[in-house]
């Protein structure tokens, strides 16, 4: 991350200045550091609603309910996950709510999920293999509908908008399996984490 | 009629969770009110513990889309994808999509507005967005929320995966449509 981020800025202001559009790269500053406020500070309502009732499931036993249905499958990405941890259910939840589109839910489940995952990290600073793997199934943004885009495909009268489902779903999933595969791939060889063996 | 059932599942998905998790919570004897609001609590200091993060990913973000380089990145493609029958308009999303979702959709919906719907790049351009999501916004905010900031294999990952999703996309869209 750290050559990824002296990267984005070194380049940013060499191809701004060849482009002559320096006063537009300087100018982004201001205006991404402002957003990246406003997006944090619009999480904040949102957040603390799903936390509260994530709060409500985990204490009713639903989150655990839903850990042991998926066990199966979770032993396997997540091994290093205690069976008593609400962090498999969370997860449950986070892939769910993002298969059905629901990312405004998601999100904060996701967090709640790696905040779980954080208590069992060895080193705090660094994420562990759960952590990828949490991360890999969320960037790899599997979803059953893509319901922007199919607003956007009726808005300028696409004929059968739903035509674009299969194809979507296709290529998502196959992102998805990468994802997930991959990040078990590179637990194998990568570095272990600081206090590992 | 698929459609229909569509619409009926994006709008009951989350009522039905919602009452699913209170009238278990009641049956349980959880209470309610006290547990939402202690859980509820987190909200502001997990939104706040992400700035920092954000705001790396964010300004670095806008500043590389506002030097141009994304327009001669994808200068410096437009021959290669063209053998693969990839046309010129689609290649900005490819290159932003893992960088920010609102660009990658703003650069769809302009495809789609001027080249129409029966255009194949509108569909190309359609399945790219509608199958990915943004690594780098994900990335920062996740991991933002809980201090971690050594990434391991995590971003490689996820840049595979997105590589691969465009290959995927280009594939599926080239044999369906």
């Amino acid at each position: 991350m750290n050559y990824i981020f002296y990267f984005l800025i070194v380049v940013s202001i060499i191809a701004g200045a060849i482009n002559g559009k320096l006063t537009d790269v300087v100018n982004a500053i201001l205006s991404g550091a402002e957003l990246s406020v406003k997006v944090a500070f619009s999480l904040i309502g949102i957040m603390a609603f799903w936390l509260g009732m994530m709060k409500i499931a985990e204490k009713s036993g639903l989150i655990e309910i839903i850990a042991k249905i998926i066990k199966p499958v979770t032993k396997h990405l997540f091994k290093e996950v205690p069976e008593q941890s609400p962090a498999i259910g969370d997860i449950a939840m986070n892939f769910s709510a993002n298969a059905l589109g629901l990312a405004n839910a998601a999100t904060p489940i996701g967090i709640k999920a790696m905040e779980e995952l954080q208590k069992i990290n060895k080193d705090k600073k660094s994420a562990s293999n759960a952590m990828c793997m949490l991360l890999a199934m969320n960037t790899a943004g599997f979803q059953l509908i893509p319901a922007t885009v199919i607003a956007v495909l009726i808005g300028i009268g696409y004929k059968n908008p739903t035509e674009i489902i299969a194809p979507t779903l296709l290529v998502t999933s196959i992102t998805f399996f990468s994802a997930i595969t991959l990040a078990k791939i590179f637990e194998k060889f990568w570095k272990p984490q600081k206090g590992d063996k | 009629m698929f459609q229909a059932l569509m619409n009926i599942i994006s709008l009951w998905a989350l009522p039905v969770i919602l009452i699913l998790i209170l009238t278990i919570g009641l049956f349980r004897k959880v209470p309610l009110y006290e547990t939402f609001t202690d859980g509820a609590k987190e909200g502001f200091q997990v939104a706040v513990n992400i700035i920092p993060y954000l705001v790396a990913i964010i300004v670095a973000i806008s500043m590389l889309r506002a030097s141009g380089v994304i327009e001669m990145a994808g200068n410096a493609l437009a021959p290669l994808l063209h053998y693969f029958n990839v046309p010129a308009d689609t290649i900005p999303i490819m290159i932003v999509r893992s960088l920010s979702g609102s660009a990658a959709l703003g650069v769809f919906s302009d495809i789609a507005h001027s080249l129409g719907p029966d255009n194949y790049a509108t569909k190309l351009a359609a399945i790219m967005v509608g199958s990915s999501e943004t690594t780098f916004y994900v990335l920062a905010v996740y991991f933002g929320a809980v201090g971690i900031s050594k990434l391991r294999y995590a971003l490689v990952v996820g840049l595979i995966a997105d590589f691969i999703g465009i290959v995927a996309a280009i594939s599926v869209c080239n044999w369906m449509f």
